[in-house]
């Protein structure tokens, strides 16, 4: 909301994060999200700032206790049927109307495609500016505003991204960018328990079923730790199985670049660069892939990157922390060999 | 059915950089293209018109020289378009980008369904569709990865999340955004080429789309970016293995294994 005389900025006060549920277990990024959140809440000391997960699902009795152990202050809980899906319209309800009831200065929430739905919508509805995909957060300390730090143009800028004027500030994060903090048993908060109203189950919109990788983590690149990637050098869809093989090794996920996509060899899921997915992970270990841009704006903050290539000059061996000349047909296999003795 | 589809003109991204003394972006010199994920958006905008019949209506907003844009989809087969400029306009973030957007729609009147891209490569923030299906008051079905059945007045669609992927089924009038997977993009005919030309594109500003004052522009954007830098350089110099495949193989499972547990 736009802040005018009768509503101060004083009157909102705590950090929200809003908590993700995939598989029927709190996301990891939600963990990582609350670690930044107590950092933010403790320099906003002065407005007696609280950390305050809001979760949303259905079957999630018993979920607050890990919040709290992860520096949680209080958990608003919204356990319902009619959120078991993704039903944006359902969720942004909900929570437009729990911000305009508690009033959070700040909100936070995971850059996963359900936080890049919902949060946009929330913003407008709500009437705030929103941030998306950042990778620092910091409270600016003269003016007690968030600091949002977020790279746009294909990772070619760096932004910082101040909302003055409305509340609260929101933002949407990348995975990774974060650290969970250590676990502690031996903290507890506050549990309210908010419920769906029955106006806002009536939706034009309707999730009929949800299909899940499960635990294919070849697929889930955002959780990967290491990403195994094949290029056009890979040769054909047979070709990605040595790629599979080594993924399978190191217990990472299998990535592609978009011209293995177009010639059919792997699903779109797979595709990492400008039209594909942003990922950042460990290791990137690129196989017959030739760095062109596109591709390198997808992977380049990767902290280890590992380029296998026929070609000594091929833009990813410049980029490359550690480059192998070679024929990935025969160092590929030959890494998964030694590790998997 | 009456179908708008999303366009923007965005720099190519391999070529951005920032002046050093205004710390602006550099806009001269740097070349112009249709966002690429526009193309899928625009594609189903005239795959629905081509089953159900209607018309394909393209909305930019930008610069004069987004005309280009419009006039390139209309090559490909949309029927009209409709550019927002306006010195006002200027400066708009993504909350007043869809505010504006959204009161075309409204202008336009009677639309069924608005199809955006994923994202623009410029920004990156994938928050100008939601915006407008939140402002238009419409639902909203992002990430849409494949369209299952399409009937005039309800889609039921496939979209994808990083862990897996949903089915449902939405009433329009509506919004969507669209991932690459939907479809392939046609490539301009000669025909559609020449008539691009002709086409009188049409010009509408804040007073056409009787936006509040208050809410367009620099002044009636949320945020606002209060810095910009390069990224930091990446600290490293590349160790280069060129052995026989098995040296190399073992140099690195050394290196893999002092970075991570294996
Ligand atoms: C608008 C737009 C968006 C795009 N978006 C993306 C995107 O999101 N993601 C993306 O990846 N691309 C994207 N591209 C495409 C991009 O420009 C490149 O075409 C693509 O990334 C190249 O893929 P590649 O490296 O697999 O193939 P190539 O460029 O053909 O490189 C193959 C490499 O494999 C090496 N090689 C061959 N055989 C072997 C072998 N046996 N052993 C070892 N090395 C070998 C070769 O030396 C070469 O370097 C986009 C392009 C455009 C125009
Ligand atoms: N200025 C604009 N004119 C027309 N469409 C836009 C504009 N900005 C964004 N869009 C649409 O919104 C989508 C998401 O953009 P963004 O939120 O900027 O990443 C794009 O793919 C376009 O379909």
């Amino acid at each position: 909301m736009k802040l005018n005389e009768t509503e101060i900025a004083d009157s909102y006060n705590d950090v929200w994060v809003l908590g993700e549920i995939v598989d029927g277990q709190v996301h990891k990024v939600t963990l990582e999200l609350l670690g930044i959140a107590r950092e933010l809440a403790d320099k906003r000391a002065v407005n007696n700032s609280k950390v305050v997960c809001l979760l949303m699902g259905s079957g999630l009795k018993g979920m607050e206790t890990g919040l709290f152990y992860q520096s949680a202050d209080r958990v608003i809980m919204v356990d319902d049927e009619s959120l078991k899906f993704f039903n944006d319209s359902v969720y942004s309800s909900v929570v437009s109307r729990l911000i305009k009831k508690y009033k959070p200065e700040i909100l936070i929430s995971g850059a996963t495609s359900k936080g890049r739905s919902l949060m946009p919508l929330v913003a407008v509805q709500i009437e705030t500016g929103l941030t998306a995909d950042c990778t620092g957060l910091d409270i600016d300390k003269e003016s007690g505003l968030l600091l949002q730090t977020r790279p746009a143009y294909g990772g070619n800028i760096i932004a910082t991204i101040k909302c003055e004027n409305h509340r609260p500030q929101m933002s949407t994060v990348r995975q990774g960018v974060f650290k969970a903090i250590e676990s502690d048993d031996t903290r507890t908060g506050e549990l309210i328990v908010e419920s769906v109203l029955e106006e806002e189950k009536r939706t034009r919109f309707t999730v009929l079923s949800e299909e899940s990788y499960g635990d294919d983590s070849k697929i889930n690149l955002h959780d990967a730790n290491v990403i195994v990637s094949g290029g056009r050098g890979v040769k054909s869809a047979e070709g990605f199985e040595v790629i599979h093989q080594l993924a399978n090794a190191v217990e990472g996920a299998v990535g592609a670049t978009r011209a293995t996509i177009d010639s059919g060899w792997i699903s779109y899921a797979h595709q990492v660069g400008q039209t594909g997915l942003t990922v950042q992970p460990e290791i990137y270990i690129a196989c017959g892939v030739s760095g062109q841009i596109q591709h390198l704006v997808g992977m380049q903050s990767s902290d280890l990157i590992i380029a296998i290539n026929k070609d000594p000059d091929a833009p990813i061996m410049q980029l490359a922390d550690v480059a192998i000349v070679g024929d990935l047909f025969e160092v590929v296999p030959e890494i998964t060999k030694l590790l998997s003795n | 059915m009456k179908i708008v589809v999303c366009v923007k003109q965005v720099p190519g991204t391999t070529e951005v950089s920032i002046d050093p003394e205004t710390k602006r972006l550099k806009r001269e010199g740097v070349s112009i293209e249709m966002n690429p994920f526009d193309t899928y958006a625009l594609e189903q905008g005239i795959l629905l018109r081509e089953k159900h019949g209607g018309e394909v209506i393209v909305l930019s907003m930008g610069p004069q020289r987004a005309e280009l844009t419009i006039r390139e989809s209309i090559a490909c087969g949309a029927d009209s378009g409709i550019l927002l400029n306006g010195r006002p306009l200027g400066g708009s973030d993504t909350y007043a980008t869809s505010y504006i957007l959204s009161q075309a729609v409204k202008k336009i009147g009677d639309v069924d369904l608005v199809i955006c891209g994923k994202q623009a490569v410029d920004g990156d923030t994938a928050q100008v569709g939601p915006g407008m299906a939140a402002h238009l008051n419409w639902p909203q079905v992002t990430y849409v990865s494949r369209f299952v059945e399409s009937g005039p007045k309800e889609l039921k669609l496939e979209r994808m999340h990083e862990s897996g992927s949903d089915i449902s089924l939405v009433e329009l009038p509506a919004v969507l955004t669209v991932l690459k997977d939907v479809n392939i993009p046609r490539i301009p005919t000669l025909k559609g080429r020449l008539n691009s030309r002709k086409v009188d594109i049409t010009i509408w500003n804040e007073i056409d789309l009787g936006t509040d004052p208050e809410k367009i522009g620099l002044g009636g954007s949320p945020t606002r970016v209060v810095s910009t830098r390069k990224p930091d350089a990446r600290d490293k110099h590349t160790i280069v293995l060129n052995g026989n495949a098995s040296e190399s193989a073992r140099e690195l499972v050394k290196i893999l294994k002092s970075r991570i547990e294996l």
